[in-house]
């Protein structure tokens, strides 16, 4: 009966392709540094999950920011775990993504033909360090204000479109309920969807292409 | 000649992979599920015995007016709402604890000495010292509140709003 519903289906959706294509690829006898690249597409989703649980009840405003996220650590009901996940997990996405640009960097599997996967893959590392940038604001607490105010100037010393890009990235002059609104979106928004079709692209490719082996002497 | 497993390392994969797959969506999946439904199972209690005092505040005679403030949680937001009582002390401990809100559109009603009855300024409602209607709109008493007397204190039993 099972069986009869599954070749239904499989032969309208080409299941047994998609898990022949994507899973049962042949690969070359590689090391644990390999298993990087999902770990980041783990932590990408563990941070989706959670992101999408916590906007249940935060609000991206100065007025309820700050005591959004004290009730989701003590009101709620499991509240400080899926926002411990989320927290750990940011920092963990930061670092498991920054090795894996190294092992790639350092066993130069970024070479031909595999040129536009690396490219793919240092705009997923600067939309990962945006994550982390505008998910930092958030709390809306002290530590939070005041590493944007920070990070914020430092982009804003650029010559000459220093002070304009300091008013795009703050909205205005200062940082105001419209930076915190902007970031949230970036947040929420922007950054994911980039994120989302850069890894459609990457895992493209790394299925397209193969995954490059280990270098030996002789390479 | 190498030894033959029983289990072959592509199931053993697949059993290892599940199993660890599974507890990581129950780790999280659990208690995403509480979470999702929180505010719905902590429901705050609103019903409660709000002391007035002691007996002795409120002579014979006149109503004694007296009022509280009730706090409503939502989420990390705090409301307070204030209501106002009269008490009508009757012979020995006997006491009648009538609501200030008319039951007509919940103006609020005010004790009239000369008139010897409570009067809505909305829409000229008269109410007599125990709260029944004597003229005006309302349809029906003024709400009275459950009380009870502990050493000495009266106590009403608020149910909510």
């Amino acid at each position: 009966m099972f069986q009869k519903a599954f070749a239904w289906l499989d032969e309208r959706l080409g299941l047994t392709t998609i898990y022949n294509t994507v899973l049962d690829r042949k690969v070359p006898k590689v090391n644990w540094w390999f298993t990087l690249g999902s770990a980041s597409l783990f932590l990408f989703i563990m941070q989706g999950v959670t992101g999408i649980l916590l906007s249940i009840y935060y609000v991206p405003s100065p007025d309820h920011a700050y005591d959004s996220i004290q009730y989701i650590m003590t009101g709620v009901t499991f509240g400080w775990l899926i926002r411990g996940i989320h927290h750990w997990g940011a920092s963990l996405m930061v670092v498991v993504v920054f090795i894996h640009m190294l092992r790639t960097f350092f066993y130069a599997a970024y070479k031909y033909p595999r040129e536009f996967t690396w490219f793919t893959g240092v705009i997923l590392l600067l939309a990962t360090l945006g994550m982390g940038f505008t998910g930092y604001l958030l709390p809306w607490n002290q530590k939070a204000y005041w590493a944007t105010t920070v990070g914020t100037s430092i982009a804003g010393t650029v010559p000459f479109l220093g002070p304009f890009i300091i008013r795009v990235l703050r909205g205005g002059t200062d940082l105001s309920a419209v930076t915190l609104v902007r970031f949230f979106s970036a947040h929420i928004w922007w950054l994911p969807a980039l994120i989302a079709a850069m890894i459609g692209t990457h895992l493209y490719m790394v299925i397209k292409l193969g995954i490059s082996s280990v270098p030996k002497e002789e390479d | 000649m190498p030894k033959s497993h029983p289990v072959t390392r592509r199931d053993f994969v697949l059993v290892v992979t599940t199993l660890i797959g599974s507890m990581i969506g129950a780790v999280v999946g659990l208690p995403a599920l509480a979470y999702l439904v929180s505010p719905a199972v902590k429901v705050q209690k609103s019903e409660d015995w709000i002391p007035l005092g002691p007996l002795e505040n409120f002579p014979a005679g006149s109503p004694t007016p007296f009022s509280f403030v009730r706090v409503k949680e939502n989420g990390w937001e705090k409301t307070a709402n204030s209501y106002g009582v009269y008490v009508v002390r009757g012979s020995g401990d006997t006491v009648t604890v009538i609501s200030n809100v008319c039951t007509h559109l919940s103006c609020r009603v005010t004790w009239k000495e000369d008139a010897q009855g409570y009067i809505c300024p909305c829409h000229d409602a008269n109410f007599d010292i125990q709260g029944k209607v004597t003229a005006g709109p309302p349809p029906r008493p003024l709400d009275t509140y459950q009380t009870k007397i502990e050493d000495g204190s009266l106590f009403i039993f608020f149910e909510g709003a």
